[in-house]
C-alpha cells in the first residue's frame, strides 16, 4: 500500500472517482490552474479539463446553489470552499435549499461540500473555524470529519457517492502533517465511528485533528488503559459505538476543537447522559475551545485550542475520580 | 438585443398578434391554463376561509399571464424553478388540480405529501424544482441546471421566476453574474408586480433591475406581463437564443399583484386607483376577448375548467391527511434509483411540430 499524506489521500479520492464516474466534477475558487489554495486539485485541470475542474467566481452561495441545480439533473458536484469559514456565505443554499429538498419534495441532492477547517497556525478568526455543529443542527445533511489519510480517502469516496448533501470537514492542520498507508483503488469508508486505540479505563471521544491530540495525550498516562474513539461521522452519529465504549470504560472525556457551546461533543455528552448513565463511573467531561473567535497571535491561539496538556489533565482528573 | 414584445403599458389590442408562433388552439390553451390557475386559487381561498387550508395562502391573481405564457414556451426536456405567484407553470407542466388542492390542504396526496405548504412545491417528475422561501435562492439553482446542460452540451434551457423584491438580495447578483459569465442557457423572469409585500418599487431600488442585465453581459427585456402571448413570445425568443449558445436573458414582466401579499393582507398600502387601473388590463379578460374574436367557444372552455376544478376539489377533499408516524421519514435518501428531474408536458404546438420534424 502506498503511503500518502492526508491531503494526497483527498486528492486521490477525487481523482479516482472522477476517472470512474463522469458525473463527478469539482468546483471552487482558484482550484483550476492554481490547483486550489491548498493544492488539493493540483494537476486536475490538465487531466480533466476546465469544465470538470471549474474555477468559479468568488461566490459561495453561487457555488452551492449551482451545484444543487447540477445535482438534480444528474451530476455529482464536489464543491470546495477555499476555507471552511466561507461556508457562512453559502449557508442558506446549503441549509435551506440542499438540506431540505429531499424531505420536502422527494428529490435528493447529491452534492459534497469540502470544508478545509480548523486552526493551529495563526489563521485568525476567519481562517480557523470548525463550523460542523451548524450543519449537525440543520436536518438533511450528513457531516463527516476524517482524522487519517486512509479515512480521508474512503470517507470522501462515500460522500461523493452518497445521494444526500455531505459536508466533508478536512482539517487543514492535518493536510501535510498526517501520513499513512492508503489502499490503492476506490473504496468506501462507512459513516461510523472507529476505535483508534482500545482501552479499558477511560474513553476519549474526538474527531478530526483532536484524534491526534487525544492519542498523544493518552499514550502514556501513568499506565492507564485509555480508549480513543474517532467519531469520523457526526451525522449520522454512531450512537451504538459511543455507548458501547462507555459500557466498557465507564468514563468519558470528549474533545472538540470547535467552540464549546452546542458543539458536536455536546451532543455526544447528551447522548451518554441520556442513554449511558447506568454505565458511568464519573462525570462526563469535555475539553473544547471556549466560545470566542479564534485569535491570531500564536500565544493567544495556543491558549484556547485544546492542547495535549489540557487533554492530559482532564483525563487524569477523570481517571482519579 | 431586439426582442419585440408588447409594451409595458398593456396597450396590446384584443385580437392583436404578439406572436406568430401560436395557433388558435395554443391561444385557447393559454386562456385555459390562466382560467385553471385563477379558478384553483379562488377555490383554495374558499377552502382557506373554511379552515381547510392550514397556515397561510398566497395567490397570483392578476399575474396569471406571466407563468402561463412563459412556461408555455418551454420544452419537455427543459427544467423550471417555479415561484410563489406561478401556479400556471405547474399546470402547464401537467400537475393536476387535485394534487395542487391536496397540497394546499396538507394532504397525503398533495404534491409534497404535507411536508411543505401552499405554493412551496414542485413535482420533480415533470421537471419542476419547488421553491424555498428564501428569495431568490432558486435563481442560483436554475443557473446550476443550465450549467449542467452546458457542461453536457445538451440543447436544453432552464427558467426561473422571482419578484421585484427579491432582486435586492445577493443571490440575484450571484446568479446574474454567474449566468452571464458562463453564458448559460437560463431565462430569468422577473415578475414586477409593483410591491414586495407592502414595499413599493421606489423603496426597493434606484435603478430598475431590467437595466442591470446589460451590466452582467446579457439583455434585459421588458414585457407586458399581463399578456400571455407577449410573455410566450419573449420567452420563446430567449429560449431560442439560449439553446443556440447566446446565453441568458432577463425578462421583466410588468404586472400587478391584485390581491394582498397573502390571505391575511388587506392591502391598505395600495392606492385604490392603482388597482382599478390594472383591473382594466386583466390578462384573462384580454385573452378571452382575443380568442372570442377569433371564434373560440369560451363559454364551453369555462365550463370545462370549472368541471375540472370541481372534480379536483372532490378528489383532494377525499385525500387522507398524512400519517403522523411518517413525520420523521424521508430525511435522507438511501434508495438505489437515480431520482432526477423528469420531462414535463410541453403543450405548445411548436414542440409537436418540432417532434414531427425530427421523426418522433
Ligand atoms: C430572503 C427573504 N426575506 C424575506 C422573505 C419574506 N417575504 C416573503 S415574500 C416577500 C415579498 C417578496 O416580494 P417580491 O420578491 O416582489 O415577490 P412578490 O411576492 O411580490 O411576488 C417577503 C418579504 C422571504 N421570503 N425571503
Ligand atoms: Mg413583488
Amino acid at each position: 500500500m502506498p503511503t500518502m499524506t492526508y491531503l494526497q489521500a483527498i486528492s486521490d479520492a477525487m481523482r479516482q472517482e472522477m476517472r470512474h464516474d463522469e458525473r463527478v466534477f469539482v468546483m471552487g475558487e482558484d482550484i483550476g490552474v492554481f490547483g486550489g489554495a491548498f493544492k488539493v486539485t493540483d494537476g486536475f485541470i490538465e487531466e480533466f479539463g476546465p469544465d470538470r475542474v471549474m474555477d468559479t467566481p468568488l461566490a459561495e452561495s453561487g457555488i452551492i446553489g449551482t451545484a444543487v441545480g447540477a445535482a438534480v439533473v444528474g451530476l455529482r458536484p464536489i464543491c470546495e470552499m477555499q476555507f471552511a469559514d466561507f461556508i457562512s456565505c453559502g449557508f442558506d443554499q446549503l441549509v435551506n435549499v440542499a438540506g431540505k429538498m429531499y424531505y420536502r419534495q422527494g428529490l435528493p441532492v447529491n452534492i459534497t461540500v469540502r470544508l478545509p477547517s480548523g486552526g493551529g497556525f495563526s489563521g485568525g478568526p476567519y481562517h480557523s473555524q470548525n463550523p460542523e455543529a451548524w450543519f449537525m443542527h440543520a436536518p438533511g445533511m450528513k457531516v463527516v470529519a476524517p482524522s487519517t489519510a486512509e479515512d480521508a480517502k474512503g470517507l470522501l469516496v462515500s460522500a461523493v457517492r452518497d445521494r444526500n448533501p455531505v459536508v466533508f470537514l478536512e482539517h487543514k492542520h492535518l493536510y501535510r502533517r498526517v501520513k499513512g498507508e492508503v489502499p490503492d483503488g476506490l473504496y468506501e469508508t462507512p459513516f461510523t465511528a472507529r476505535v483508534a486505540r482500545e482501552g479499558t479505563d477511560l474513553t476519549v471521544f474526538a474527531y478530526g485533528a483532536m484524534v491526534h491530540t487525544a492519542m498523544e495525550a493518552t499514550e502514556d498516562l501513568d499506565g492507564a488503559s485509555v480508549e480513543v474513539v474517532d467519531l469520523r461521522s457526526l451525522v449520522p452519529l454512531d450512537e451504538e459505538a459511543i455507548l458501547a465504549s462507555v459500557r466498557k470504560t465507564s468514563k468519558a472525556l470528549i474533545v472538540d476543537e470547535a467552540n464549546e457551546t452546542c458543539a458536536a461533543g455536546a451532543q455526544v455528552a447528551a447522548l451518554i447522559a441520556d442513554r449511558g448513565f447506568e454505565d458511568l463511573d464519573g462525570p462526563v467531561r469535555r475539553v473544547a475551545t471556549p466560545d470566542i473567535p479564534i485569535p491570531f497571535s500564536p500565544p493567544l491561539e495556543q491558549a484556547v485550542l485544546p492542547s495535549v496538556d489540557r487533554v492530559k489533565e482532564a483525563a487524569r482528573e477523570l481517571l482519579e475520580y | 438585443m431586439a426582442t419585440k414584445t408588447a409594451g409595458p403599458e398593456g396597450e396590446h389590442a384584443p385580437g392583436g398578434v404578439a406572436s406568430e408562433h401560436l395557433t388558435l388552439d395554443d391561444r385557447v390553451a393559454l386562456l385555459k391554463y390562466m382560467l385553471l390557475m385563477r379558478g384553483i386559487e379562488e377555490r383554495a381561498m374558499n377552502l382557506y376561509r373554511q379552515g381547510k387550508v392550514p397556515g397561510s395562502f398566497y395567490d397570483g391573481y392578476g399575474q396569471e399571464a406571466v407563468s402561463v405564457g412563459s412556461a408555455f414556451a418551454m420544452a419537455a426536456e427543459d427544467r423550471l424553478c417555479v415561484l410563489h405567484r406561478d401556479l400556471g407553470a405547474h399546470l402547464v407542466r401537467g400537475v393536476t388540480p387535485a394534487r395542487i388542492l391536496g397540497q394546499y390542504m396538507g394532504r397525503d396526496g398533495g404534491v409534497t405529501g404535507g411536508r411543505d405548504g401552499n405554493i412551496h412545491f414542485g413535482d420533480f417528475r415533470v421537471g419542476c424544482v419547488g421553491m424555498v422561501s428564501m428569495l431568490p435562492d432558486m435563481m442560483l439553482v436554475a443557473t446550476g441546471l443550465a450549467m449542467a446542460f452546458k457542461m453536457r452540451r445538451e440543447a436544453r434551457c432552464a427558467i426561473t421566476w422571482f419578484g421585484d423584491g427579491s432582486t435586492s438580495r445577493g443571490d440575484f447578483h450571484e446568479a446574474m453574474n454567474w449566468a452571464g459569465l458562463q453564458r448559460l442557457p437560463v431565462i430569468f423572469v422577473l415578475e414586477n408586480n409593483q410591491y414586495a409585500y407592502s414595499t413599493p418599487l421606489d423603496q426597493q431600488f434606484a435603478v430598475d433591475p431590467v437595466e442591470r442585465a446589460q451590466g452582467y453581459g446579457f439583455p434585459g427585456v421588458r414585457v407586458d406581463g399581463n399578456d400571455p402571448e407577449a410573455m410566450f413570445e419573449a420567452t420563446r425568443e430567449a429560449r431560442e437564443r439560449a439553446i443556440a449558445g447566446g446565453g441568458p436573458t432577463l425578462l421583466e414582466a410588468m404586472t400587478m399583484r391584485m390581491h394582498g401579499h397573502a390571505a391575511h393582507d388587506d392591502m391598505k398600502y395600495v392606492p385604490k386607483e392603482q388597482v382599478e387601473e390594472w383591473r382594466q388590463k386583466d390578462p384573462i379578460d384580454r385573452q378571452e376577448a382575443r380568442v372570442r374574436d377569433l371564434g373560440a367557444d369560451v363559454d364551453a372552455l369555462r365550463e370545462e375548467v370549472t368541471a375540472a376544478i370541481d372534480a379536483g376539489t372532490q378528489e383532494a377533499l377525499a385525500m387522507a391527511m398524512p400519517d403522523p408516524a411518517t413525520a420523521t421519514d424521508r430525511v435522507f435518501y438511501d434508495g438505489e434509483e437515480d431520482l432526477v428531474l423528469g420531462d414535463g408536458a410541453a403543450p405548445w404546438s411548436g414542440f409537436a411540430v418540432g417532434a414531427r420534424d425530427r421523426g418522433a
